[in-house]
């Protein structure tokens, strides 16, 4: 059953319309709610959801509670490949709660809030901005770390980065969702304005195995894999301090030592090498630049360190 | 004067990126004033840089007050302007929303470190403000309430209103909020336009921040009387929002008395002309904000009042 979230008429002929469609079979009310879309550039998600709710369609017999997806929280912003929502400034994830009383942003978000409270987990997939392409991960904040790293345990990724909370990011959808009571994962993955098959197909089996585990799924499941958990200073950034083009010489997922040579940042104009890029420090690259163009301060890598102190895998 | 570089920063392709400061005076860090940090902050680049033909006639004439030091920064982000963008033209980040910086995080927030780390340790900040909404304000004055910084020294601008308002999670990381967690008492001035020249705004603006450093002793200037101001929290103002969509034309004037149930505006159909709704006031007040786009959407916030 489809649904409509939220519905605001534009200017002309047309209304903004946040739909979500309701899988619900046995007599289990658990709900799971999986979430994207809230960035325009981020399609990832858009592949996952199509992937869930096939595969539940197919095998509906197996089960037992309601599965709500809602593919496209910022219609808009997909359909004309903007990060946000067009015509409006902030970032649509900083703007949760919302408030009925406020913008037309607003309103919408504070319906969206309303219609997933409730849910017994909500999973709010992202992709990585068109820039960077992003291992598979779950990213929660340290406040909400206990009680929801061994959901993220289940999800089929390669790494959950609990991260420390800033008050900017109080007005996420996660942020709102779990401090009004509703589990709320965010996972990270791929790279904007693509679909990397293999990672949907990842996600997809850790989703139908938390579904399982959340007893809303009688089929059978994949094996999931362990993560790395970890907290957020077991990672190291390696950013551009010259300005080119960025060519990388070390591999997505590949593991580094300190001082390694990871890549170069090059001038066309002179054919020269500004920069000769090194890894800060030992571990796995799980954030790789994917566009070339770089300024300094540009992100080029995140490496995951190895088990020192932060590790509880 | 003194015309000095606060930041640089290489560009692969363009000219390096070159932050502008003019210094006025000696001594103690007086006041600051920051112009625009995004591509379309014109009226915001032309108030600073009346304020620099202002500083450098009331300098020659020896107006500064002794131990005191200006500094005006026109535009951060003149990037973003060369070529019509908003926001930071290679990943379409806001300057404004990476404050206080990083030096070795991302693009922005190096720009934001390199600037901030020049404008702290002054005592009074003004940013010229733009509104993350089309629209258009009566000139005012805006100031985050973090319990550091006097309400009532909004007054001494002599604008109608100072406006205060309560910060939300996502003002925490603009200039304004940052400037005031570094102990400089910091406020945002709204001259009407953003991508375009409203010269009357700009006169009131350039009189308004002319009327503060006067009060403040930081220069002497003569200007015109300007109002006692009526300083009020920000939701102490009521939002009107559209009910309807369509094409949007406004009737009220910005500054102008309304009385409850007066109409600010209409909303017509776009395709057959016919008056879909009007726009009336549930409270009577002064107009402060009006959008200003010939399309408005539904659950637009399209008048405030005061």
């Amino acid at each position: 059953m489809i649904e409509t979230v939220a519905s605001i008429p534009l200017a002309v002929n047309e209304n903004l319309n946040i739909r979500k469609r309701r899988i619900q079979n046995g007599s289990s009310k658990t709900r799971l709610s999986l979430v994207t879309g809230t960035h325009g550039d981020e399609l990832e998600g858009q592949y996952l959801a199509y992937m869930v709710g096939s595969f539940v369609d197919e095998h509906i017999d197996r089960l037992d509670g309601i599965l709500d997806i809602y593919p496209a929280l910022n219609p808009m912003g997909i359909d004309s490949i903007t990060r946000g929502i067009p015509m409006f400034d902030l970032d649509m994830n900083r703007v949760f709660p919302g408030t009925k009383q406020g913008t037309m942003v607003e309103v919408i978000c504070s319906s969206i809030v309303d219609d997933l409270c409730g849910s017994d987990i909500c999973v709010d997939v992202h992709s990585s901005n068109i820039f960077l392409r992003e291992i598979p991960q779950i990213r929660i904040s340290v406040p909400t770390a206990d009680i929801l790293v061994p959901y993220a345990r289940l999800m089929n990724v390669d790494f959950v980065w609990i991260h420390e909370s800033a008050t900017v990011l109080e007005s996420t959808l996660a942020h709102t969702l779990n401090s009004k009571g509703t589990k709320t994962l965010v996972v990270e993955m791929g790279v904007g304005m693509r679909i990397t098959k293999e990672y949907c197909k990842q996600l997809f089996d850790g989703v139908i195995n938390l579904m399982s585990e959340l007893g809303m799924w009688k089929g059978e499941t994949a094996p999931v894999r362990e993560p790395v958990v970890s907290l957020g200073h077991d990672v190291g950034f390696v950013n551009s301090d010259a300005a080119g083009i960025f060519v990388p010489c070390a591999d997505f997922g590949e593991n580094v030592k300190k001082g390694d040579h990871i890549g170069d940042v090059v001038d066309p104009l002179t054919s020269e090498v500004i920069e000769k890029v090194q890894a800060v420090c030992d571990g796995m690259i799980f954030t790789l630049r994917e566009y070339p163009v770089v300024y300094g301060g540009s992100l080029l890598a995140r490496i995951l360190q190895p088990a020192v102190g932060g590790e509880t895998a | 004067m003194k015309r000095k570089i606060l930041f640089s920063l290489k560009s692969p392709y363009r000219e390096q990126l070159d932050v502008i400061g003019y210094r006025f005076g000696h001594g103690k860090k007086s006041l600051a004033i920051v112009g625009a940090m995004r591509g379309n902050e014109v009226q915001q680049m032309y108030v600073c840089s009346r304020m620099v033909q202002a500083l450098k006639k009331l300098e020659s004439d020896g107006k500064i007050a002794e131990d005191c030091e200006i500094m005006v920064i026109p535009c951060v982000n003149y990037y973003s302007m060369n070529i019509g963008k908003r926001f930071w033209a290679m990943d379409n980040t806001d300057i404004n929303r990476m404050f206080p910086g990083y030096n070795m995080g991302e693009t922005t927030q190096r720009i934001a470190d390199g600037i901030f780390s020049k404008l702290q340790g002054y005592e009074y900040g003004i940013q010229l403000a733009s509104f993350y909404q089309p629209g258009i304000f009566l000139p005012h004055v805006k100031m985050m309430d973090t319990g550091f910084t006097d309400a009532e020294i909004m007054k001494d601008f002599g604008l109608k209103f100072g406006i205060v308002r309560k910060p939300r999670p996502y003002d925490t990381t603009t200039l304004n909020y940052n400037w005031q967690v570094w102990e400089t008492k910091a406020f945002s001035v709204y001259a009407n336009a953003t991508d375009e020249v409203d010269t009357e705004a700009a006169d009131e603006a350039v009189n308004a921040i002319l009327r503060f450093m006067n009060n403040r002793g930081i220069v002497s200037a003569k200007t015109p009387p300007g109002y006692i101001t009526e300083i009020l929290n920000e939701n102490k103002t009521r939002q009107i929002q559209s009910e309807s969509a369509g094409m949007f034309f406004r009737t009220a004037r910005i500054g102008s008395t309304v009385e409850r149930g007066d109409v600010l505006g209409k909303i017509v159909d776009p395709f057959d002309g016919e008056l879909v709704a009007e726009i009336r006031t549930p409270v009577s007040g002064t107009v402060y904000f009006a959008y200003n786009s010939p399309l408005i959407n539904a659950k637009t916030v399209c008048f405030k009042i005061i």
